[in-house]
């Protein structure tokens, strides 16, 4: 690997050739502001607040998209760049609700943090903001487009992620908003509610929204765990809050799946406290479901099954697996059929 | 009826199939592959029949976009029609053209080859012109153009200052050859530039040609044409592309409309010569579809190329291929932004990206591709044909040729100059220009479209070229020259610029989407008197970061009219700010409207057209105006006829 160093503060850090400036300041903990960038999608460069000042380069160049290259000599904190920055965040919050006492992303909302470090009062710049409808449309994404900062994660997400490309930019200048196609709401465009476009906005403009009103960022407990859905091994984090789990979030580090997950994984969880769940087998005798113990029930699968082989034999008896078991599990259920059973009636829904 | 483009007999054997390397030659200096006297003086007789002389004088209606909406086809149809009746036809013939530049004049016509200049002509004109020019021998005095700097009446259109100061190498076919007609285009040495590089040159030779002229980049940015042509050339890629923007959209200019109606030829000619240096097979021209004359002229001359073999696969036989298609664009104008362009013809929204990757490494569909403007293009041939030296004897020692610029605004003559670069600001709009309308003062020229700024007089004798106009805090842009008088409010014309372009924005990146609204927001509330002392300062410091900040060239360049008008006219924002007054009385909320009694001739024309009804007198009393209930309209002002409203 070729290896190129640079001056970043007057510090000389050394980064692999093709680093950007961005990734070379986070490496060396060099903290940078950013509201679009997000290392699952492709750089885009549009928020502007990660700029820099960087020796012999006209302007401010975004640090996001510009290569570190040897010998470069890059300032990130000068009174120039911090006051173009403050200026920019003046700008996104001149145009931003600030109901942020009641916004379910207080707490967690990159503008929020930002505005909060660099002083920004909301009172430079007064003057028109936009005011477009709420999409309620769905029951699982909330989307507010008057707090959209068209940082543009969720158009990336939803094209690089998904595959899907239901969301874009429409209109032009101050009126250029993001959404479906012809400005539909969410439950009538071809949105399938894989809630990535959730899971990348740095504000309230999408939210869960079953979670709003459930609990702040800081009251909530994130437990990493496995989505029982299917076999893909999923990884997220269920949010709980005093001891009930109150939704789902994308874990970044997530193994298989960065921050992507399908409608069940991430909006179908409220099957957990569902009063109508059932918690325990259920044993039909004299025609009614009886809830009964796991030995009960697992010795009356094992007597029946046995019966059935005794008189029929092994062959009589098909064992069907499920995609929503993990290959290890699937692997488990032939090792039945075929060792203990004795049949090679084995199959697997998934199977065509 | 034979012409030009038919083969001479049977012994010529081009086709777009079986190609003649000197078929271009052939035309104008045939037959090559064969020597007979008929077959020359055919040829020579069906270009005489092209080019205006005694025997076939020709008539030049300029039918561009400006003269076709003051009734241009009708004055042709009334000219062939008065010519058929004078039994003219086989001396005098009718050429329908492209624009002669002289847009503030026309309809024009010029009459070859004496040279005779007619404007505003109208078709009742037409019958005494025929009668006079080719009947008589004389002339119409009251259709020759009076130069209204010296009252006098120009006897050839060469000796109006108007075309007398400019260099047409761009502009030298618009007006003079019907744009409808390759033959037209080939007898005034059209294609001899590919021919030249086709046949003698090898790309490289030809790039190192075009950098040795000198020629830069004619949209705006002015980057060196050779050096950026190299680039593709060098770029991996089994594919390349060329793209000629022709997304021409800065308010006020229209030059690359101009040279598209009144000459496509050279345009397409300048990208075949393009594409072979750079090793592409495959063009765009991506034009704005509110230039439907531009569009349709081009759709024929790529037809015609096409159908003689010069457009098409083993053009001239030299195994070199190029295709070439017309993309319409859909009205933004972020999209002659190249990466937006780009986006665009690729049916996506049009957005800039950011760069690197530069379009020469992956550009249109993730190929090298190299994108010049309709005038870049429009220059290549001449480089080719004449050779580098004589085009860099044009212009300065960085900015070599001509340029075209769009006068419009307060200018006498409002249309297309073409001038070396280098040229005084002063020459351009005094000379060409002929000074400001109604003997007003000039007060400033705002060159390089709604990016550029906007210059004083103690700046009129800039030169006009790349370098030295950004140094000035303005650009050539893409040659736009907007001229404003003493009556121009310089805090309402940043403003009408910031609208513009905060309504063009693409809303991608935050200091043009939300900055150019602010600085909007700002001046408007300015120009209504409800600016502070602190706004000013606020706008420069905004401006600054919007222009240091924005990703592409829209947003880093808005700010320029807004930076420049406080650079050179600080003391009109202070005047509404502290004074709460519009020196050039254009701000409505900043005026008043009062009746000089002295002047008032009691007529009562005023109170009757008052919308708000606030004009009170009678007879006997001069009338007055109710300053509480006046809605600052202007309607009163309009009507009297004696000048008795007062605009304060």
């Amino acid at each position: 690997m070729e290896w190129i160093t640079l001056s970043i503060d007057g510090r000389t850090v050394t980064v692999p050739k093709g680093t950007t400036v961005l990734e070379a300041c986070r490496m060396n903990n060099i903290p940078i502001p950013t509201l679009c960038h997000d290392p699952e999608l492709s750089n885009y460069g549009s928020c502007r607040m990660c700029i820099v000042e960087i020796e012999g380069m006209r302007n401010l160049p975004p640090s996001c998209v510009t290569q570190a290259t040897q010998g470069m000599v890059v300032r990130t904190q000068t009174s120039k760049v911090r006051n173009a920055r403050t200026t920019i965040l003046e700008l996104l919050v001149a145009n931003h609700p600030l109901d942020c006492m009641t916004c379910q992303k207080m707490g967690d909302c990159a503008l929020a943090e930002y505005a909060y470090e660099y002083r920004v009062t909301g009172e430079v710049f007064k003057g028109q903001r936009r005011e477009l409808p709420l999409d309620d449309s769905n029951p699982f994404i909330l989307r507010d487009p008057n707090k959209c900062i068209l940082c543009g994660k969720c158009v990336r997400a939803c094209e690089e992620i998904q595959g899907r490309s239901v969301l874009d930019f429409s209109f032009r200048g101050f009126n250029a908003q993001v959404g479906p196609a012809f400005n539909l709401p969410y439950s009538e465009s071809e949105c399938v509610f894989c809630g990535s476009c959730v899971s990348v906005c740095p504000v309230g403009a999408l939210t869960e929204k079953k979670m709003v009103g459930q609990g702040r960022p800081w009251e909530v407990e994130k437990v990493q765990t496995t989505c029982p859905f299917c076999g893909t091994g999923c990884n997220f984090d269920l949010n709980v809050k005093d001891g009930k789990v109150i939704g789902v979030t994308s874990n970044p580090e997530a193994p298989v799946n960065g921050k992507a997950l399908c409608v069940k994984g991430r909006f179908g969880m409220d099957l957990i406290h569902n009063s109508e769940r059932l918690t325990t087998p259920l044993i039909k005798k004299d025609g009614e479901f009886v809830e009964a113990t796991w030995d009960e029930a697992m010795d009356l699968v094992a007597q029946k099954l046995g019966e059935v082989k005794q008189e029929h034999g092994a062959d009589a008896i098909a064992v069907l697996s499920s995609a929503r078991c993990t290959n290890e599990e699937n692997f488990l259920m032939q090792k039945l059929a075929r060792a203990v059973i004795g049949t090679n009636n084995i199959d697997h829904c998934a199977r065509t | 009826m034979k012409t030009l483009l038919d083969p001479c007999c049977d012994r010529c054997t081009h086709t777009p199939e079986t190609p003649c390397r000197d078929y271009v030659r052939c035309l104008t200096e045939g037959p090559i592959c064969h020597d007979d006297p008929a077959c020359k003086a055919e040829k020579q007789r069906l270009l005489k029949e092209i080019k205006p002389n005694e025997e076939n004088q020709q008539i030049f209606v300029c039918t561009g976009t400006g003269c076709a909406s003051c009734g241009a086809h009708n004055i042709v149809d009334s000219l062939n029609e008065e010519i058929n009746h004078q039994g003219l036809a086989n001396t005098v013939n009718v050429v329908p053209t492209g624009c002669h530049g002289f847009c503030e004049q026309g309809p024009t016509l010029i009459i070859e080859p004496r040279q005779i200049l007619y404007t505003l002509v109208k078709p009742d004109d037409v019958a005494e012109i025929v009668q006079k020019e080719f009947v008589e021998g004389e002339r119409v005095e009251r259709l020759l153009y009076v130069d209204p700097l010296t009252n006098q009446p120009a006897t050839t259109f060469a000796n109006a200052n108007f075309f007398a100061k400019q260099t047409r190498v761009v502009l030298n076919n618009c007006g003079f050859i019907n744009p409808e007609k390759i033959e037209d285009y080939i007898a005034r040495d059209g294609y001899k530039g590919l021919t030249n590089a086709l046949q003698k040159m090898t790309p490289v030779e030809v790039i190192d040609e075009v950098k040795k002229s000198g020629l830069r980049g004619r949209g705006g940015a002015g980057f060196p044409t050779g050096l950026k042509w190299s680039f593709c050339r060098q770029a991996i890629g089994d594919k390349k592309y060329i793209i000629c923007n022709a997304d021409e959209g800065d308010p006020g200019a229209f030059m690359d409309r101009g040279v598209l109606e009144g000459d496509p030829h050279a345009v397409i000619e300048g990208m075949l010569i393009g594409a072979y240096a750079i090793g592409a097979d495959e063009g765009y021209v991506y034009c704005r579809a509110e230039y439907p004359l531009a569009i349709k002229h081009l759709e024929i001359a790529i037809r015609q190329a096409e159908e003689v073999g010069l457009l098409g696969d083993n053009i001239l036989n030299s195994g070199f291929n190029f295709h070439l298609f017309i993309r319409a664009g859909a009205g933004a104008f972020v999209c002659g932004e190249e990466t937006a362009l780009i986006a665009s013809i690729e049916g996506k929204r049009g957005m800039p990206k950011v760069r690197p990757p530069f379009p020469a490494q992956s550009g249109l569909w993730g190929k090298p591709t190299n994108n010049n403007n309709v005038e870049t293009w429009a220059n290549v041939p001449h480089i080719l044909r004449n050779g580098a030296d004589r085009y860099a004897q044009f212009g300065t020692e960085k900015s070599k040729g001509t340029k075209i610029f769009a006068l419009t605004g307060k200018v006498n003559n409002t249309g297309l100059a073409e001038v070396p670069m280098g040229m005084t600001l002063r020459d351009i709009i005094f000379d060409i220009g002929g000074g400001i309308q109604n003997g007003k003062k000039f007060k400033a020229v705002q060159i390089g479209g709604p990016s550029g700024g906007c210059l004083p007089d103690e700046m009129l004798d800039l030169q006009v070229d790349y370098d030295t106009l950004t140094k000035a805090g303005a650009m050539v842009g893409s040659g736009g020259l907007v001229v404003m008088d003493e009556t121009t409010c310089m805090v309402d014309i940043a403003r009408f610029f910031l609208n513009f372009s905060q309504s063009e924005s693409c809303g991608k990146c935050t200091p043009c989407r939300e900055g150019t609204k602010r600085m909007w927001e700002i001046l408007d509330k300015i120009t209504k008197g409800e600016g502070r002392e602190e706004d000013l300062d606020t706008l420069e410091q905004l401006a600054r970061v919007v222009k240091e900040t924005s990703l592409c060239g829209l947003g880093q360049n808005a700010p320029n009219p807004v930076l420049s008008a406080l650079k050179y006219f600080r003391h009109e924002f202070e005047a509404h700010i502290r004074d709460k007054n519009c020196p050039a009385h254009v701000c409505s909320a900043l005026l008043t409207y009062r009746i000089d009694p002295d002047k008032c001739k009691k007529c009562g024309l005023c109170a009757k057209s008052c919308p708000a009804g606030c004009i009170t007198g009678d007879k006997k009393t001069p009338y007055e105006i109710d300053a509480t209930a006046c809605i600052k309209c202007g309607t009163c002002a309009k009507v009297c006829k004696f000048g008795a409203v007062l605009r304060e």
